[in-house]
């Protein structure tokens, strides 16, 4: 404990290093997986072509990406945008499928309903299908966020500062209140851009949370009643 | 006025969803098409707002060409109801009848107040409003569906057998419900069911249509009832199985100046007026059609 206070201003700077490498691929992630995942859920070709690129990208080990990046787009090996671009491409991999299922949950018949009544094309996805994916966006965007935090470890690895570089320079040393205090700042890092996102969701879909609390409540009357 | 003239709808894989359909629908009435599944009524419907286009023919309103308007355009004047209600589970129930009115760029708060308006036009309690509709029983979700197809004021309401989900109970107060508001409203009003006796109960004029929306007969349903066109007629509308052809049942004395009447299979099907033992001669008040005598249609659905 006392080596964290001692080095308190070295973790407080590799959480920030650790924020600045995993925020811009969550969000640059969720926003380019939107128009794909609709995209995908229209087209069957689309479907098939890109779902299936982005689950071979995923199954690409992390330290491979790192070093193909920077050869792909001919970055310096110790740019920080070689895991950002590396940690986008795995965000990209997760949320597309999501975004394919999220837009293909939209009921027909409201989708049916929205062109009855007179929405355009552009109104009828932002007005209705974008809010009413919302719901499986939000717990897609959840499980990208957790994993790319996770993942923006491994920066560390390459000489990209990042929390990684304590279990790096830990390990090394085996000096475990270093290592350890590495995973907690993860973990604590993980757990609060979740809350905010849960947070943006309540505020952003105010009718699933209603809907879902009647669910709730339906379920646990049936449960008397049975 | 709505004119179907030789309208064809012939899809990629070379069905004939429509072939040849003709049609005069009068203005201020209520004109229902009824058919099994399959057999091209809904197509018809969708033609009349351009969800879907026809291969062939022409369709007019009021004499103008609908080809040349632009479907947005026009779907936003015609009123559209369909099964499931089709409300957007996101907005409330008030947003969701005042959603045509946003879309026309109508100022919030009169088309909020215009929504209010309506859901007292349908008998909803204006609490409802705030409400979001998931937690809205099946027949009050059918009410705003209505509510939202008449926000725009339309001439024109299209109903998608919108009462086909709701139970028995609530379906015949739903039937009532639009009979009062035709009266109130005078919309031109165009019905598909699968259900006979709403056709004949909700219809001022009935299509009856076989497969590839095909006319097997039209009519009033006095007239289709009084004189099925054909086998397939006669069979649809039940009158081969005795279910509407009534006799008076001679094992039941009289009550007072009314008879029993039973159907072909014995089972009594409502009573009849007959002073003095004679069967009364006249005219019922035009909307007057009973729904005794329901039959079960639980085999189309």
């Amino acid at each position: 404990m006392e080596w964290v206070w001692e080095n308190f201003s070295t973790i407080w700077g590799y959480t920030l290093d650790h924020i600045g490498l995993s925020v811009p691929p969550i969000i640059v992630g969720f926003v380019l997986s939107i128009p794909l995942g609709y995209w995908t859920s229209k087209s069957r070709v689309a479907r098939s072509v890109l779902l299936t690129i982005f689950s071979i990208f995923y199954t690409l080990p992390a330290l491979v990406l790192f070093v193909l990046v920077p050869v792909a787009l001919g970055l310096s090996i110790l740019d920080p945008n070689n895991v950002i671009v590396a940690l986008t491409i795995y965000a990209i991999a997760i949320m597309i499928r999501t975004a394919n299922d999220a837009f293909a949950s939209v009921s027909p018949d409201v989708r049916e309903s929205a062109r009855a009544v007179g929405y355009s094309a552009v109104q009828r996805f932002f007005r209705v299908e974008l809010p009413l994916a919302g719901p499986v966006l939000l717990a897609g965007i959840r499980v990208v966020s957790v994993s790319t935090v996770s993942l923006a470890t491994i920066g560390g690895f390459i000489g990209i500062p990042s929390l990684g570089s304590l279990f790096l320079t830990g390990f090394q040393i085996q000096f475990f209140p270093e290592i350890w205090s590495g995973i907690i700042a993860v973990l604590i890092i993980a757990g609060v851009f979740d809350l905010i996102l849960v947070g943006l969701g309540r505020l952003l879909l105010p009718w699933n949370r209603r809907a879902s609390r009647r669910r709730a409540a339906r379920m646990a009357a049936q449960a008397v009643t049975a | 006025m709505i004119e179907f003239k030789s309208v064809s709808k012939l899809y990629p894989d070379g069905t004939h969803a429509v072939d040849d359909f003709s049609v005069v629908i009068p203005s201020r009435k209520t004109t229902v098409f009824v058919g099994s599944s399959g057999c091209g009524k809904t197509t018809l419907l969708r033609m009349i707002n351009r969800m879907v286009d026809p291969t062939a023919g022409v369709i007019e309103i009021d004499g103008d060409d609908i080809a040349a308007t632009e479907p947005v355009h026009l779907r936003r004047g015609i009123g559209y109801v369909m099964q499931n209600s089709g409300l957007l589970p996101h907005r409330t129930v008030l947003d969701n009848v005042a959603t045509v009115l946003f879309l026309t760029k109508v100022p919030k708060p009169q088309a909020y107040e215009r929504a209010n308006e309506l859901l007292d036009t349908v008998g909803l309690d204006r609490a409802l409003g705030k409400r979001y509709p998931g937690e809205l029983s099946g027949g009050q979700q059918q009410r705003v569906g209505v509510a939202r197809g008449l926000a725009a004021n339309p001439n024109i309401l299209l109903m998608d057998e919108p009462f086909g989900a709701v139970d028995p109970i609530v379906r015949v107060d739903l039937q009532h419900e639009t009979q009062r508001l035709q009266k109130e409203l005078d919309k031109t009003i165009v019905f598909v069911t699968h259900d006979i006796d709403e056709a004949f109960l909700l219809g001022d004029q009935v299509l009856i249509l076989e497969k590839g929306a095909k006319i097997a007969q039209q009519g009033t349903p006095e007239e289709i009832l009084a004189n099925p066109a054909s086998d397939f007629v006669a069979n649809f509308i039940g009158a081969d199985r005795g279910k509407r052809r009534l006799t008076v049942d001679a094992n039941v004395k009289p009550n007072g100046n009314d008879l029993v009447l039973i159907d072909a299979g014995g089972y009594a099907a409502g009573v009849i007026s007959a002073p003095e033992g004679k069967l009364a001669v006249g005219t019922a008040s035009p909307k007057s059609r009973s729904v005794s005598n329901k039959t079960s249609q639980a085999g189309d659905a």
